[in-house]
């Protein structure tokens, strides 16, 4: 009864969905102010511009053995830096030489531009499928959602990089191999934030108004559910691609990703690791900078996670 | 006004009865065949539950409704939250399907149309929203939103669909410098006005209004009632207006239909169920309404106890356990065992669904 009387008020409505756009120009100001994204944007964007400018950057050809060509050269010769105190007889190599004689310091700089080209493409067609199996599953709902959603459990049943070895036996090794297997294994993740979005947004009443003007449910999905179920998505996939390389770098380090003499953090570290005592550098290195990817996206997702939702925002 | 479009012809074709496409004009205007009509309206949702998600039980959330909205009219439909108000809305636009009965729109049976089947029909029929802030897609600048209708029947050049939006949106009271803003850049009161904007670009018959003003600031709501009147008589639409506030109800409305737990209790002329509401309900909603003079008092009907699940309604009348008729009257078997159905009063458009009110209510002897 007490709801059938003049002027009877709804509670203000939920205002988050209209506010996403308005404060798309906002978001960027949010992120700004997050200690942890800023970070994370400098530390990827120093990385962009190393992968970038690898050829300028690096000191030497990352594949070249160079024993035998220079001087007094072993594999293994530790970092020797003129300034530092490294007799000018010797040649000057950053990070010294791996077990092969190649300079270590190029092949790091190198490394960088494979790790990010691995993030980037395999997280991206990550999304692209689990995009696609996620909207429909939601959009269409019954049968079809139960089937499409029983097959990521199954795929999120084994452990990931489990599942991207045992895909990669399948396919055979190899870098391009490992990437997919790598996406493969993250379709899930995609799908499932995907389907968890468009079915909040399916139930909101512009939704149903694009149907009552007859458009057809494919219309709607791509032009009304879609591009407002995206926000979730780009987090995820923030978070998504520092994973990505870290599941590549360990089949690399495996021996099944990138082969030899291809310059990949995950092949150093593996190349070398019966020599983590006797040169541990040629470990540290590249681990450093795999660390420093993986942390950059990391704080990036959460900075955009804590930017996006209004809720969090103090 | 778009009073000329053809009846999809697949619409005849879904009609149990024997002539339905000769009904189509030849009636207007003469006996003022009704542009909606609903026959024992039925709509069940299953409650699902269990590890294979077995259908548990059903909501009853419209169960046996018959209605007529005549052309150019305001009917209104009140009813306390999860009467199945807005349900009625949705089945008759085809939102939703019934699980039983029949809704004929312009002479056409249109209960068996099936998706694209319906796309005809869609410029014909449209809704607008309660929440105004729900109701537009947020990254779409307003002017598309409202020429969305446009765009999906393919009617006219993308010039000619803009001076289309440019001349709704003028008679919404919206300015053309509007067209190019965000929803997220207007009041509550301004949306609405985009929302009604956005129905009426396809030129509809009927406008189902689903609580247009029940989100909106009391000053707000006189300004866009008394739009969706001046607009009802300048384009000729026909609104059915889905309201839970009596007040507003009695502003807008020509008829007005008051629902209780997936039923129509009673259907009566505005000044009918205003001044003479025969239905115990009615009469209880009625005396909910408050009077701005502090001098004057009403007897008010409190109801007792909640509005019973509609997953298991009570047996014979839906409304007995809650009912100070039945109370009056001694509580009466014939409550508990008969659902009573509509019956007009003295041949009149007024009826009611009660045993012991209108014209009923003098051979029903009291047990």
């Amino acid at each position: 009864m007490s709801d059938v009387a003049i002027g009877a008020g709804k509670p203000l409505p939920d205002v988050t969905e209209e506010a996403r756009v308005g404060r798309r120009r906002g978001v960027i100001a949010r992120l700004l102010r997050q200690r942890s994204a800023v970070v994370g944007l400098l530390l990827l964007g120093f990385l962009v511009l190393v992968a970038l400018l690898a050829d300028v950057l690096a000191t030497h050809d990352p594949i070249k053995v160079l024993l035998g060509v220079e001087p007094g050269i072993r594999p293994r010769t530790p970092p020797c830096v003129h300034l530092l105190g490294c007799t000018a007889s010797l040649p000057e190599h950053i990070l010294g030489l791996d077990g092969n004689g190649r300079d270590e310091y190029s092949r790091l700089i190198f490394g960088t531009r494979v790790s990010l080209f691995i993030g980037f493409v395999t997280v991206f067609g990550a999304i692209l499928i689990g995009t696609v199996i996620g909207a429909v599953a939601g959009y269409a709902g019954g049968r079809t959602d139960n089937i499409l959603m029983r097959l990521m459990d199954m795929l999120l049943a084994f452990p990931a990089l489990l599942l991207a070895l045992v895909i990669v036996t399948v396919l055979g090794k190899g870098l391009i191999n490992a990437m997919v297997a790598v996406a493969i294994v993250s379709i899930p993740v995609y799908a499932r934030v995907m389907r968890a979005s468009v079915l909040s947004i399916r139930e909101l009443d512009y939704v149903t108004a694009a149907r009552a003007l007859g458009d057809s449910p494919m219309s709607i999905l791509l032009r009304r559910v879609v591009p407002n179920s995206l926000t979730p998505l780009i987090v995820q996939a923030t978070l998504g691609i520092g994973t990505a390389v870290l599941e590549v770098a360990a089949l690399s380090f495996l021996g099944l990703a990138a082969q030899a003499p291809t310059a990949e953090w995950g092949t150093m570290i593996g190349n070398e690791r019966n020599q983590l005592f006797t040169a541990p550098w040629l470990i540290l290195a590249p681990g450093v900078a795999l660390t420093i990817t993986v942390l950059a996206f990391n704080l990036l997702g959460d900075g955009l996670r804590d930017a996006l939702d209004p809720r969090l925002s103090g | 006004m778009s009073a000329a479009l053809p009846v999809p012809p697949s619409a005849a074709t879904g009609g149990a009865s024997g002539a339905p496409a000769a009904r189509g004009g030849a009636a207007r205007g003469v006996s003022a065949e009704p542009l909606v009509e609903v026959r024992g309206l039925v709509k069940h949702f299953p409650v699902r539950g269990g590890m294979l998600q077995r259908t548990v039980a059903q909501v009853q959330a419209v169960d046996g409704v018959d209605l007529e909205i005549h052309r150019g009219e305001t009917l209104g439909l009140v009813g306390e939250s999860g009467c199945g108000k807005t349900t009625v809305g949705r089945l008759i636009l085809r939102l939703i399907d019934p699980t039983a009965g029949s809704i004929r729109f312009d002479g056409a049976d249109v209960t068996g149309l099936r998706g694209a089947e319906l796309k005809p029909l869609r410029r014909r029929m449209q809704i607008i929203f309660q929440d105004p802030y729900a109701s537009l897609d947020p990254r779409v600048p307003i002017g598309d939103s409202i020429g969305d209708g446009l765009r999906v029947h393919a009617i006219g050049t993308p010039k000619e669909q803009r001076e289309k939006v440019r001349r709704i949106m003028d008679l919404v009271g919206l300015q053309p410098y509007h067209a190019r803003r965000f929803p997220h850049e207007f009041s509550g009161g301004q949306r609405q006005r985009i929302g009604i904007a956005r129905a009426l670009v396809l030129e509809p018959d009927l406008v189902v209004c689903d609580e247009p003003v029940s989100a909106l600031d009391v000053s707000i709501q006189a300004q866009v009632l008394n739009l969706l009147k001046s607009l009802q008589r300048e384009l000729g639409l026909t609104y059915l207006f889905i309201a839970h506030n009596m007040g507003v109800v009695e502003h807008i409305s020509d008829r007005v239909a008051v629902m209780y737990l997936g039923r129509v209790a009673e259907i009566a002329d505005r000044r009918d169920l205003f001044t003479d509401g025969q239905h115990p309900y009615t009469q209880a909603l009625l005396s909910a309404i408050p009077i701005p003079d502090p001098e004057l008092r009403r007897r008010r009907i409190i109801l007792a106890g909640d509005v019973p699940s509609p997953v298991a309604p009570p047996p014979g009348c839906r409304f007995h356990p809650r009912c100070p008729l039945r109370a009056e009257l001694g509580n009466p078997h014939v409550c508990e065992t008969t659902d009573p159905p509509l019956k007009p009063i003295g041949g009149s458009d007024h009826a009611v669904a009660c045993h012991f009110r209108g014209d009923a209510a003098l051979e029903q002897p009291v047990t």
